[in-house]
């Protein structure tokens, strides 16, 4: 097989684990979208705030340390013990659940049947609102974080692509476990939404809210529930970019690697977000292997959004998702 | 009536005040604490301030002058600089330091018009080196061009003398501070025969599988980094990955931090960059920080990043700052300085081993001239080297001089058309009131 080939292949198969990264960002929107309309703006800085939640517990920090010692004249920093990993990510996980009532209670229960505008603009307001809480609350400093996913070349894929190609191929284990983790969180999530009495409730929400609403669903709940899924997708998308960079304000800035995936997924669908995600990787991939040395490189900002619109001429809705038909 | 008296009352607070303001000497603060580059901008911002807090607390000022620090938040954002760069140009800034090139590049034009000087440490426009173009910009001890070329002869030293035949690839960020380095390096590889690959990285640089992916098919003998914020962690994570050997990775100053390797954990041992000052807390003038800023409660920050790389930096830039105001004061002989005389001061700066010794940063950084035709400093830099087992930088080299050859004739030809371009006439200042 000649070179070229070989490595187009190389950079599609690191594409569609690039691409499993992406979807496990844009599922956190997904869902939110999903149950209540709303475009939630915040959902990169709530993966930042959860993966500086989960090494803060970890770590043992303090939270708020720097402002107790601004106040106090004291020297805090640490409490002197750590976490195993489990535990702080089951501690983070009751944060995320607990942030998502404190927004279902304070935010969107006052706006219920406003505007989607209205919607959008508080998530942006709770977006800059939750990126200076962790600022305070951890500090912003970079952070190492380290749950103990394997990191590097997988050892297999290079055995296995040498003995069958004569060339190794290079594959993140971290995003290998990635794709992993993202398949058994859909799964999850579709046995949650199809077998239980609450994932049932969420699809009547999703479905008509009002309809719902008759029958006895309680839209609060609903949405401290959608609110906390995506609070724990929110994690795991920390994590595992967290894994990659270390835990730093850009890891909110992931967030815009999502929209190119919702526009070609769909708003409205899971799976979509999952081959959304798999066609920006792969496609970003391979144009770059092909094109990026010809115009220069530095694709990857750009290429996602332009492929996006090409998506938007034809299928305004996404691959998978709801048509809407106004009629006037 | 109730208007005329507090028009009034406010004539008389203003001019009552104006003689206390006047007797200060401002020094503007255009920091970054938010945003995505807000880690790197922290420290250095911390640096800085405690440095001048030193100044006045254990001196009571630049010869008995108080230092007054205003403050103004850029997040590393070119139109934010601006507004902040409006919002003093009228209240006498001694000194800018914009801390980003896009913002240098939006200023120089202003600040000349406006005859306020701006200092870019190690980084903004290579060729305000040339005085005579750029009277108002100063770029010492070392720019861009300075380090692409440290590098090189660095590297030359590592291979024997000849790069000859050997593969390099320079991973730069996709904007104007990124692609500085690339007309030296470009030179440089057509001299010495090595093959020079540019690979960009779009800003943050959250992802970079491509451009790792490509570099693994190249299989270069080095990679340069001209990185900045999450761009440098996630591309030593990366290499580390690929199991790029890291002794042959080396990154210029902005992308050799303790928070660009400590992310990557073990996979950083060996990394290396350039350091265009010493690190770490082993210097007297620490002493003094402590004592009089840190345990007086007046740092900046938190007191954790005293003596790292970003945090030396600050400071360093500070302490040059304060030694051109003291030669503005000895130059003009008054204390009270304007923008102008300390232009002069900083024109006319000296640094010398006994000096950085006397302020308790013995070898801290080079010794050198800042003259008309030289607004750049020695150009020296040294190698540092990560040891992530010790959690420390390790200097490896003594000061490696530039080519300065090459260098001053790509300033002097990038320069003089800057000056074409915009109608000025290259020329040395006069001194201010002469």
């Amino acid at each position: 097989m000649p070179d070229t080939m070989l490595f187009a292949m190389e950079a599609a198969l690191n594409g569609l684990t690039a691409g499993v990264m992406y979807a496990l960002v844009a599922l956190g929107f997904v869902l939110i979208f999903k149950a209540s309309g709303i475009f939630n703006f915040s959902q990169g800085v709530m993966a930042l705030f959860a993966a500086l939640t989960l090494v803060g517990l970890q770590s043992g920090q303090v939270p708020f340390a720097h402002l107790i010692n601004a106040i106090f004249g004291t020297r805090i920093h640490y409490f002197g013990w750590t976490l195993p990993t489990l535990v702080a990510i089951a501690g983070t996980v009751a944060v995320m659940v607990a942030f998502a009532w404190l927004v279902e209670r304070y935010i969107f229960r006052h706006l219920v049947n406003q505007e989607p505008i209205i919607l959008f603009m508080a998530t942006i307001g709770l977006a800059y609102f939750l990126e200076g809480l962790g600022d305070v609350m951890w500090g912003a400093e970079v952070k190492r974080l380290d749950v103990g996913i394997p990191q590097g070349m997988s050892g297999t894929v290079d055995d296995l692509t040498f003995a069958w190609f004569g060339y190794g191929f290079y594959m993140d284990t971290l995003e290998l476990w990635a794709a992993l983790i993202a398949g058994v969180l859909v799964l999850s999530l579709i046995l949650f939404s199809q077998y239980t009495k609450q994932g049932r409730a969420l699809r009547a929400v999703a479905d008509d809210h009002q309809a719902a609403l008759s029958v006895g669903i309680s839209l609060r709940f609903i949405w401290v529930l959608v609110w906390s899924m995506a609070g724990i997708v929110a994690l795991v998308a920390g994590m595992m970019w967290g894994a990659k960079s270390g835990v730093q304000f850009s890891l909110s800035l992931i967030a815009l690697k999502a929209l190119p995936v919702l526009i070609l997924g769909g708003f409205t669908s899971i799976p979509g977000a999952i081959v959304g995600g798999l066609i920006i990787g792969v496609g970003e991939r391979l144009f770059d292997f092909f094109l990026g040395p010809i115009i220069g490189g530095a694709t990857e900002n750009w290429f996602a959004y332009m492929l996006a619109l090409v998506f938007l001429l034809f299928r305004p809705q996404g691959l998978f998702g709801e048509k809407i038909i106004e009629r006037v | 009536m109730k208007m005329t008296r507090m028009a009034a009352v406010l004539a008389v607070t203003m001019t009552a005040a104006a003689p206390a303001l006047a007797e200060t000497l401002h020094f503007p603060m255009l920091n970054y604490r938010t945003g995505p580059f807000a880690p790197g901008g922290i420290a250095f911002a911390d640096g800085y301030q405690d440095y001048l807090t030193l100044i006045n607390e254990r001196d009571g000022g630049i010869n008995g002058v108080p230092i007054r620090m205003t403050e103004c938040e850029t997040a590393y954002n070119t139109e934010r600089g601006v507004e902040c760069y409006q919002g003093i140009r009228g209240d006498n800034p001694l000194v800018l330091q914009p801390l980003s090139t896009g913002i240098t590049y939006q200023l120089i034009p202003r600040t000349m018009e406006d005859r306020v000087p701006m200092h870019t440490m190690g980084y903004g426009r290579t060729s305000a080196v040339n005085g005579e173009v750029f009277n108002w910009t100063f770029n010492y001890p070392a720019n861009y061009w300075d380090g692409a070329s440290v590098i090189i002869n660095y590297l030359l030293e590592e291979n024997d003398g000849s790069l000859d035949g050997k593969k390099i690839v320079l991973l730069y960020h996709n904007s104007a501070y990124g692609r500085e380095p690339i007309p030296t390096l470009t030179r440089l590889s057509e001299r010495e025969g090595f093959e020079l690959l540019t690979i960009g990285v779009d800003s943050p640089g959250q992802e970079q599988g491509s451009q790792w992916l490509q570099i693994r098919r190249e299989r270069p003998d080095y990679v340069v980094m001209w990185g900045w914020g999450v761009m440098n962690a996630v591309a030593i994570q990366e290499a580390a990955n690929i199991r790029f050997p890291m002794e042959n990775f080396i990154g210029v100053w902005w992308s050799g931090s303790e928070q660009d390797v400590r992310p990557a954990g073990q996979g950083a041992h060996g990394y290396k960059s350039l350091a265009m000052h010493g690190t770490g807390r082993d210097y007297p003038v620490y002493d003094d920080i402590q004592e009089y800023v840190i345990d007086r409660g007046l740092n900046a920050g938190t007191g954790d990043e005293v003596g790292t790389v970003l945090y030396s930096r600050g400071m360093y830039a500070a302490m040059l700052a304060v030694e051109a105001a003291k030669r503005a004061q000895e130059l003009h002989d008054t204390d009270v300085i304007t923008p102008a005389m300390m232009r002069d001061g900083m024109a006319n700066l000296v640094i010398t081993e006994e000096l950085m010794e006397e302020l308790g940063l013995p070898g801290f950084g080079p010794a050198f001239e800042v003259s008309c035709d030289n607004h750049g400093g020695s150009g020296e830099a040294m190698i540092q080297q990560w040891d992530a087992n010790e959690g420390t930088w390790n200097l490896i080299t003594d000061w490696i001089a530039p080519d300065r050859e090459l260098i001053m004739e790509m300033v002097m030809e990038d320069s003089l058309a800057y000056a074409r371009e915009n109608d000025i006439e290259p020329q040395c200042l006069e001194m201010a009131g002469d």
